[in-house]
């Protein structure tokens, strides 16, 4: 089996941790991962902003490198989510097939790997953030919302990591209010969803936040800096990669 | 007229009340889930809901047909009215034409939708809205911000203040209860004294050409009962096949409105009493458009329960009247930009996308995903800033480069240098109540090359 692993833009630029972590974590499970050179974007920030016409580019460039692999392993949610929805070609026969190859990094854990037990250890009080992409547009876990048996991928691999305390939330898949250029097009809505949102997990004990993507992550660490706040965020990949 | 994130900024510029406003729908919000969870056969009612909405819109005309010529044989008065014009026009035209002077509404969204009220005034004519939010909105001129919690922005203090104002009562005096009752004194003169009563219309029935109008309050049937004329007014979505489909929205709606099992007073009406007129308008108003649009015809589905503005995080911390329409929320958003693209650009952007609304809607409307439809539109039909465009086409030319993307990213982590939006400066609306993530000495893939391509 040979997976792509496509980290997004702005893993590769802010988060380079979280992608080393996933890749030696896939390692780890003996995966042969390939990372290509030449990616960039999933094309998600200009699609959703109305933009989908200027993403020709990044999916040419997606098809290019990846179509060769059995499948595409990402970290982040949101962008596994753009390209399952929205990624087409020239050859649209092909984009078809490359689509249904993308995994994000749970579930392709859980679902492909089928992964039962870990060597991780994480003795910490941690909060989970579902994030909305993951949860209700990829369905790895179940929302509340719906009247339907529960199920979490993400939950599932965290408890098979030693020592890890998950803290309830009061609310459980509230929106961390990111939403891509929404973060600065709608800043007060956004920063407010933020706080409060960071406020939850504060107020339950967690001293780390973590989330199958790091768009969340990142909106929701700007916050807590700025609130100086000792509170920090982790990838999942981290967690579940710590010794 | 202030855009979506101007509205929403001056909002939650009062924290304390921001945070009133979100509880209190969060708290509905719960209500509703308890009542979902309730019924294991909650999702199968809304699998049928939207199959019966979808078979009905896709059989508009027919069921249409049928329900004038069953409501024509019950001695109803059916009216077609294309546009909001026509639909305020038919009213007045009754009103002048049977010499009325007193007019009771209950609250309807599609008199809203329409701006009757300001219709009716500018023509002399006073209505009072008799649903108790909606009377208080009334009293203090402004919209209602929910469609179904129509004063919901507003406090108790600020209830009693108004009530002050304009009922004289006590000033200061919070109590809902005496309040209440200050209202129930209030509307009761209007009610007697009323000669034609204005009504919603939940559900029309095409098989018995009868409808059904649902209240709290109670506050339909006291109109339609004491007037000697009542005016139901629908848009054509309101349309269910058979009486026996009824049973399934009836026990979605207020589920998923207010959490509570059925509406205090769900009120069929199929025929006049004896010596009573009734009327039906049929109002268009753009929903034929919005049918012919494969993408949104989705949208007239619709029951009008307000799940998804309760769920909706943005709503909740940006008040109803932040969407600067009559249905505001994330129904409001999808169905506004078809009344007026321009006016409405901005609305399909006020989201997150987080499908919280798809997943509570009663219909199984794919709101996010029009929302996301709209926005391709919306830029496609040209009514976006011409900055934000740039910045796109940057971004977009950036992300098609690999070899330029590494080198940007290089040279100072790039979104600081060519995302206007992500410099760290007073302009920057990141920077303003939040951190910049602190770059790394080298990106992942930089790291990727000296340690694994040896
Ligand atoms: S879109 Fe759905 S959830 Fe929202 S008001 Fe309409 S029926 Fe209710």
């Amino acid at each position: 089996m040979k997976v792509g692993l496509f980290i997004p833009c702005y893993v590769d630029q802010f988060y380079p941790k979280a992608a080393i972590a996933t890749l030696e974590l896939l390692e780890k499970l003996g995966v042969e991962v390939g990372y290509p050179s030449g990616q960039t974007c999933c094309g998600q920030p200009m699609a959703n902003s109305g933009f989908s016409g200027l993403t020709g580019g990044c999916d040419a460039l997606f098809v290019k490198n990846f179509s060769s692999y059995d499948y595409v392993v990402c970290p982040s949610g949101s962008c596994v989510l753009h390209l399952k929805e929205h990624l087409h070609a020239e050859d649209e026969a092909q984009a078809v097939a490359l689509r249904s190859k993308i995994y994000e990094l749970t579930e392709f854990l859980t679902d492909v790997l089928k992964v039962e037990q870990l060597k991780a250890s994480f003795p910490h009080r941690v909060g989970l953030h579902q994030s909305c992409h993951g949860q209700r547009g990829l369905k790895i876990s179940q929302m509340t919302e719906l009247v339907a048996p529960g199920f979490s991928k993400p939950l599932q691999l965290l408890g098979m990591v030693d020592g890890v305390n998950m803290v309830q939330l009061d609310r459980m898949d509230e929106c961390c209010g990111f939403g891509g250029t929404f973060c600065v097009a709608e800043e007060a809505v956004s920063a407010k969803m933020g706080q409060d949102r960071v406020a939850d997990h504060v107020k339950n004990g967690a001293e780390y936040i973590t989330s199958a993507d790091l768009s969340c992550l990142m909106h929701l660490e700007g916050i807590l800096k700025r609130q100086g706040s000792a509170v920090k965020v982790l990838h999942i990949a981290e967690i579940l990669n710590h010794q | 007229m202030k855009s979506h994130a101007e509205a929403a900024a001056e909002f939650i510029k009062d924290g304390e009340r921001t945070d009133w406003h979100d509880e209190t729908l969060w708290f509905v919000r719960a209500k509703r889930d308890l009542a979902a969870h309730g019924l294991p056969e909650w999702e199968q009612l809304r699998d049928w809901a939207s199959e019966i909405k979808n078979h009905t819109l896709s059989n508009i005309s027919q069921y249409l047909t049928a329900f004038e010529k069953n409501a024509n044989a019950n001695g109803i008065t059916v009216h077609w009215a294309a546009d909001a014009e026509e639909h305020n026009r038919i009213i007045h035209k009754l009103i002048k034409d049977n010499g009325i002077e007193k007019i009771v509404k209950s609250k309807s969204m599609l008199t809203e939708e329409c701006h009757l009220n300001e219709y009716l005034n500018h023509h002399g004519i006073a209505t009072i809205d008799t649903d108790l939010g909606e009377r208080i909105v009334q009293l203090r001129q402004e919209p209602p911000s929910h469609i179904v919690l129509p004063a919901i922005h507003l406090k108790k203090q600020d209830v009693s203040d108004t009530f002050h104002e304009f009922l004289h009562t006590e000033k200061g005096n919070n109590d809902p209860q005496y309040l209440t009752e200050a209202a129930r004194i209030h509307l009761r003169d209007h009610f007697v004294a009323s000669e034609l009563a204005i009504t919603g219309v939940n559900f029309a029935i095409a098989e018995t050409g009868g409808f059904v109008v649902c209240t709290n309050e109670g506050n339909a049937d006291m109109g339609a009962h004491t007037a000697k004329i009542h005016v139901a007014c629908m848009g054509f979505e309101k349309l269910i096949p058979k009486a026996e489909h009824l049973g399934v929205f009836l026990r979605l709606l207020t589920r998923s409105a207010t959490g509570q099992p059925i509406t205090t007073y769900s009120s069929h009406f199929h025929r006049p009493r004896p010596g009573q007129q009734m009327h039906i308008v049929i109002v268009d108003n753009g929903r034929t458009r919005q049918l012919g649009r494969p993408d949104f015809r989705n949208s007239l589905k619709c029951i009008r329960c307000a799940a998804c503005f309760n769920t909706c995080p943005v709503y909740r911390r940006s008040g109803g009247h932040s969407y600067h329409t009559a249905v505001a929320g994330p129904i409001g958003s999808i169905l506004n930009p078809n009344l007026d693209m321009k006016a409405n650009a901005d609305l399909p952007f006020a989201s997150t996308l987080c499908g919280s609304c798809s997943n509570v809607c009663p219909v199984k409307i794919d709101i996010h995903e029009q929302l996301w439809k709209w926005r391709q539109v919306i830029v496609a039909e040209g009514y976006v800033g011409a900055g934000k465009k740039l910045s796109m086409q940057g971004m977009g030319f950036l992300f098609s480069h690999p070899n330029l993307y590494r080198f940007a990213g290089k040279m100072g982590r790039f979104f600081m240098r060519i995302a206007p939006f992500m410099v760290n400066n007073r302009l920057n609306p990141w920077y303003k109540q939040r951190e910049m993530p602190a770059p790394p000495k080298e990106s992942f893939g930089e790291w990727y090359i000296k340690n694994r391509k040896k």
